[in-house]
């Protein structure tokens, strides 16, 4: 096995980056959650920078197993349909409808 | 300065399945709030989209009909943001690699035909309904519509004129209604339109700094946002302002754009490929399939209905404006065995007026093909005369029967028997000595008086040919 | 309860115990050793209620040889009117209104679940440490774990509490704690087991399958899981075998392939030594070593820790406190209500993987990490393609070290990700892999990963059972259980 090195510090996140990765993720991060993010993902980031060491020019991107093929369904309704069952779950709800806070729009 | 105006238009059609596109669920309209949604549509923990193959079908049916490259290979991406109709967190859209690409669009304006160009067009899922009226300080989300399955026609900034803009879309509305792949009602939101909207200076090749116009759900106010928006532009650059790229938002009470609330966040919706769905991939036998299903398009029909019934270019286009209504035309022709033209003005006169005014389709007229071409049979033989008809027409309407009932029922039949016509000439030749006398001298114009006359005392039944006839052989010296 | 699948349709069959039997012995077992903490939620009157139908039913007549036998599921499974809460306070209360087709086809396999078991939180984790429930606590020694992320399955089968449990596996969830706590676990090819109902960590990589005590039990097991399903795009429309009638050939000639660097180079020596023992048994049994190479294996958890993450990122944006699970109780508006619902129901590790995945994504850095990784994807799938014209089978470590002490690495994000160097290629690749006991190490359990070409499951489990049928790895219990 090839040892990984972990090198530190080359990609460097500062809270800055994090708060936009976090806002993008919808993560509410306190101050101290920031800086420690920053740290553990510039470290990630370090690892996964490692893959730079492999040429990968013109190689075909592999999104899934290739003997994955997609099937389709053909266009028929299927009876599973529950209101109750579906909106039993939900933390709010009223008159049949999820209720969230007011979206301004 | 002279300005030009540049329009690119999106069109979402929603296609006409049954089930949405990755779950089995309904996409009936109007139905109670989320009883058209199951735990795929809901986003619940593990269920995953399986791609309705219908929808892939009608997306093939549109490419080959706009000429367009239909992709053997597409990829399905996820985009991904927040908002409480979205359950997924992201919508599932083609993005880099959609299923239709390079096609175009013949319109015809007053100016003439002109080509648009199509950029592309991808399958996607619509998403759900917030509600924010009567809801207290909530929203109330409703998933109904979420996973109905669109198709989002994206054209080339071709269009140069409101009335271009407009035309495009009403040549797209009848194609996908053509195609059988959307029912192209806009008021339920099944054929949605946004514009891409900006102005430059006539002789400018780069294309000035453009708006996106939301929210235009009919013909009508495709044309106003429009006009509106290329005046507020050309307004504030000549007053040296700049147009800021943005999403401005189509107020019909108002008839004026304006710009949504700036979260000009920048998006970044961080589009993938869907790891749910690996690439569709579509067979040349598919698309074989596809194309020899493919119905005739509305500009080889207009062609053809021209050619094969001796129809103006005009009326071809009108009866052509639907496939119903082509249909209706083509079978009362059939029916009637009369000529196509005779067809072809009652259905673009007596029969489109009726349905103008009563609203209603011609699916749904009271008045059927059968049913017409038996009035128009009796036009042709003479039993009814063209003005009897339109009364006979009008009985038919309100379900006073069919043709010959009404007919017989008013006692309409028109008199053509030459011995009754010539017995009621005779009459009014004799009570009009003084307009016979003009006649005689070379008034020609009096004849019509006599005409009149006699249509008049006939009581409208006598058959009009005759009458003239008879007309000029009594009346001669 | 250490008696195998096997054994234990044979004594139902003989009518030495009944169903009932079984689960009521099950259930105290579990309770006995609660302090492993490997179950979530027990459905200890459903499964009494289901046991005694199946002995019903197998008085009928025609029962196959799941029928009656009680199992676990790991906790990432929906099940039907029972809490699956994927070790996350997310989803502590979440009771699904539909079961996943796996335990659909279990049930219709007559397996009669007793609970489920604890996991990562949304398996995001190698040591069980991450799930919301604490950490499971590995029955060999209760001061380590026991891997992850289905640590809790694995634990329950180790400690006897149940015969069989189901795992999953995107990195390696399955065969790391099967090999740490000396069991048998199978990742099948992708898109031979649905994935419907599972919740989803990283779809393209994840795939469930078994975990027993034998190659032999997880045929069984296999056989009942796997199958095409018209809820799964990506499930494969091709027959199953029937894996259990294939066990039993012999390996002569079967051909190996070995990467010596596995063996070597930051591998535990023990560990290697153990392996290597392992792989002896094999030749004496007729099978042949050859030498391959995986070049870019080496490279594999980079890969894997952009592609996992970013698929996870957009996998996890649905738990937004609007249509189920945890919602947190105050909040200003709809944005504070997304950002205090998600950072107070997600832990940390599920938080750390969502942010890498969201920055992977994020506009100016998609080809640089996520396009990259799809491309280095393909370089050590084609590796694969490449050593098996040379091989049937792989063999090798399935993790560089025997069973750490809890707290050992979960400080550390980065060393914890390089333990899965040898079972996350395989994810990648989408092959089909199992760990199955191969000896001890300073008294914990080393596990021997087989590795097998696409839907070639049979093989592997029969070059696992004939393992198996001349060591008695398998066979042992630890102390206490």
């Amino acid at each position: 096995m090839r040892r990984i090195n972990v090198a530190i510090g080359l990609t460097a996140l500062d809270a800055k980056d994090i708060e936009k990765v976090a806002h993008l993720a919808r993560l509410g991060l306190s101050g101290p959650e920031r800086e420690a993010y920053a740290q553990e993902l510039s470290r990630i980031l370090d690892l996964v920078s490692q893959m730079n060491a492999v040429a990968t020019d013109g190689v075909e991107p592999m999104t899934h197993p290739d003997a994955a093929g997609l099937r389709l369904r053909s266009d028929a309704v299927a009876d599973e349909i529950d209101r109750e069952r579906l909106l039993a779950v939900a933390p709010q709800t009223r008159d049949g409808l999820y209720l969230v806070p007011r979206v301004i729009e | 300065m002279e300005w030009e105006t540049v329009i690119g238009l999106e069109v979402h059609a929603q296609l006409k399945t049954r089930s949405k596109i990755f779950s089995a669920s309904p996409t009936a309209y109007g139905a109670a709030p989320n009883t058209q949604a199951n735990v795929v549509d809901a986003a619940f923990p593990g269920v995953l989209p399986v791609l309705n193959g219908e929808v892939v079908r009608m997306a093939a049916r549109f490419g080959l009909a706009i000429g367009a490259t239909v992709h053997t290979r597409s990829v399905f991406a996820r985009k991904n943001y927040f908002y409480p109709d979205l359950p997924k967190g992201y919508q599932i859209s083609q993005y880099e690699h959609p299923i239709v690409e390079r096609g175009r669009l013949v319109i015809t304006t007053p100016a003439g035909e002109k080509t648009i160009g199509i950029t592309r067009a991808h399958l996607e899922e619509d998403a759900g309904k917030s509600l924010h009226e009567d809801m207290d300080g909530f929203t109330g989300i409703d998933l109904n519509r979420a996973g109905t399955p669109l198709l989002e026609i994206v054209s080339e900034p071709d269009m140069r004129s409101a009335t271009e803009a407009v035309a495009y879309l009403k040549t797209l509305h009848t194609l996908v209604r053509y195609l059988d792949i959307c029912d192209g009602n806009m008021q339920e939101g099944s054929f949605r339109c946004d514009a891409n909207v900006s102005v430059r200076p006539f002789g400018q090749a780069r294309f000035g700094t453009r708006a996106e116009l939301k929210n235009i759900n009919s013909f009508r106010f495709v044309e106003r946002a429009i006009d509106y928006e290329v005046r507020r532009q050309i307004a504030l650059l000549s007053a040296g302002g700049q147009v800021r790229q943005e999403t401005r938002l189509y107020d019909s009470a108002r008839d004026e754009t304006r710009s949504m609330r700036s979260k000009e966040e920048a998006n970044d919706y961080r589009y993938f490929p869907d790891p749910d769905l690996p690439a569709l991939v579509l067979t040349e036998a598919f698309l074989a399939e596809v194309k020899d299903a493919m119905p005739e398009l509305p500009d080889a029909k207009r062609r053809r209905l021209g050619a094969e019934y001796g129809l103006s270019a005009y009326d071809a286009g009108v009866l052509t404006a639907s496939r119903e209504l082509a249909q209706y035309y083509e079978d009362a022709v059939a029916a009637a065995g009369v000529d196509p033209k005779l067809v072809a003005n009652w259905v673009t006169g007596e029969l489109a007026a009726r349905l103008n005014e009563d609203g209603l389709d011609i699916t749904n007229s009271r008045v059927m093909a059968p049913a017409l071409a038996g009035l128009l049979r009796r036009i042709a033989d003479g039993t009814v005369s063209g003005k009897a008809a339109k009364d006979v027409f009008e009985a038919m309407w309100a379900g006073e029967g069919d043709a010959d009932a009404v007919i017989a029922a008013r006692g309409l039949r028109q008199i053509s028997d030459d011995f009754a016509i010539e017995e009621v000439v005779r009459q009014v030749i004799a009570a009009n000595p003084k307009q016979l006398a003009q006649y005689r001298s070379g008034e020609e114009k009096v004849f019509t008086f006599f005409v009149g006359q006699t249509m008049k005392a006939s009581r409208g039944k006598a058959n009009p040919a005759k009458v003239n006839e008879i007309l000029k052989r009594l009346l001669a010296p | 309860m250490t008696l195998t699948i096997t054994k234990i349709a044979e004594n139902l069959a003989a009518g030495r115990c009944s169903s009932r039997e079984l689960v009521d012995d099950v259930l105290a077992r579990i309770k006995t050793h609660a302090v492993l903490n490997a179950f979530i939620t027990l459905d200890e009157e459903a499964a009494r209620r289901h046991a005694e139908a199946a002995d019903r039913a197998r008085r009928a007549g025609g029962a196959g040889i799941l029928a009656g036998v009680p199992i676990a599921h790991k906790d990432i499974f929906c099940t039907a009117g029972v809490k699956t809460t994927c070790a996350s306070r997310m989803l502590a209360d979440f009771v699904p209104p539909y079961d996943a087709t796996v335990v659909r086809k279990m049930k219709a396999a007559g397996c009669i679940m007793v609970g489920k078991t604890n996991m990562d939180e949304f398996a995001m984790g190698s040591s069980n440490e991450t799930s919301h429930f604490g950490p499971v606590r590995n029955p060999w020694d209760r001061d380590r774990v026991p891997g992850g992320s289905s640590g809790g399955s694995a634990a329950a089968v180790a400690g006897r509490l149940v015969p069989a449990a189901t795992g999953t596996d995107t990195g390696g969830s399955i065969r790391q704690p099967a090999a740490l706590c000396g069991i048998t676990g199978l990742k099948p090819s992708y898109g031979r087991v649905s994935r419907y109902g599972l919740v989803a960590f990283a779809s393209s990589l994840d795939q469930a399958g078994p975990m027993a005590q034998t190659a032999e039990d997880c045929a069984h097991l296999l056989a009942a899981m796997a199958g095409f399903d018209e809820h799964d795009a990506t499930s494969l429309d091709v027959p199953v075998p029937d894996y259990a009638a294939q066990l039993g050939g012999d390996l002569k000639g079967l051909r190996i392939g070995v990467v010596a660097e596995h063996f070597a180079d930051g591998v535990e020596p023990k560990v290697a030594e153990a392996l290597r023992e392992a792989l002896r048994e094999y030749e004496r049994q007729g099978a042949r070593l050859v030498d391959v190479s995986l070049p870019n294996s080496a490279h594999a958890v980079p890969c894997y820790y952009v592609l996992a993450p970013a698929e996870a990122s957009s996998n996890l944006a649905r738990y937004d406190g609007v249509r189920y699970g945890f919602r947190a109780p105050e909040y200003q508006d709809i944005e504070d209500m997304y950002k205090k619902t998600r950072s107070q129901g997600f832990g940390p590790e599920v938080k750390r993987r969502i942010m890498v995945g969201t920055y992977a994504l994020s506009a100016g850095y998609y080809d640089a990490y996520y396009v990259k990784a799809l491309r280095l994807r393909r370089l050590i799938a084609d590796d694969f393609a490449r050593a098996f014209e040379r091989c049937d089978i792989l063999a090798g470590p399935v993790s560089p070290s025997t069973a750490f002490p809890l707290g050992a690495k979960n400080t550390d994000p980065v060393s914890m990700y390089l333990n899965d160097i040898f079972t996350i290629p395989i994810n990648l690749a989408g092959l089909p892999a199992l760990s199955l006991p191969a000896g001890f190490a300073g008294g914990l359990p080393v596990g021997l990963q087989l590795v097998g070409r696409y839907l070639d499951e049979a093989r592997l489990l029969n070059a696992a059972h004939r393992f198996q049928q001349a060591t008695d790895w398998h066979t042992r219990v630890p102390a206490g259980f």
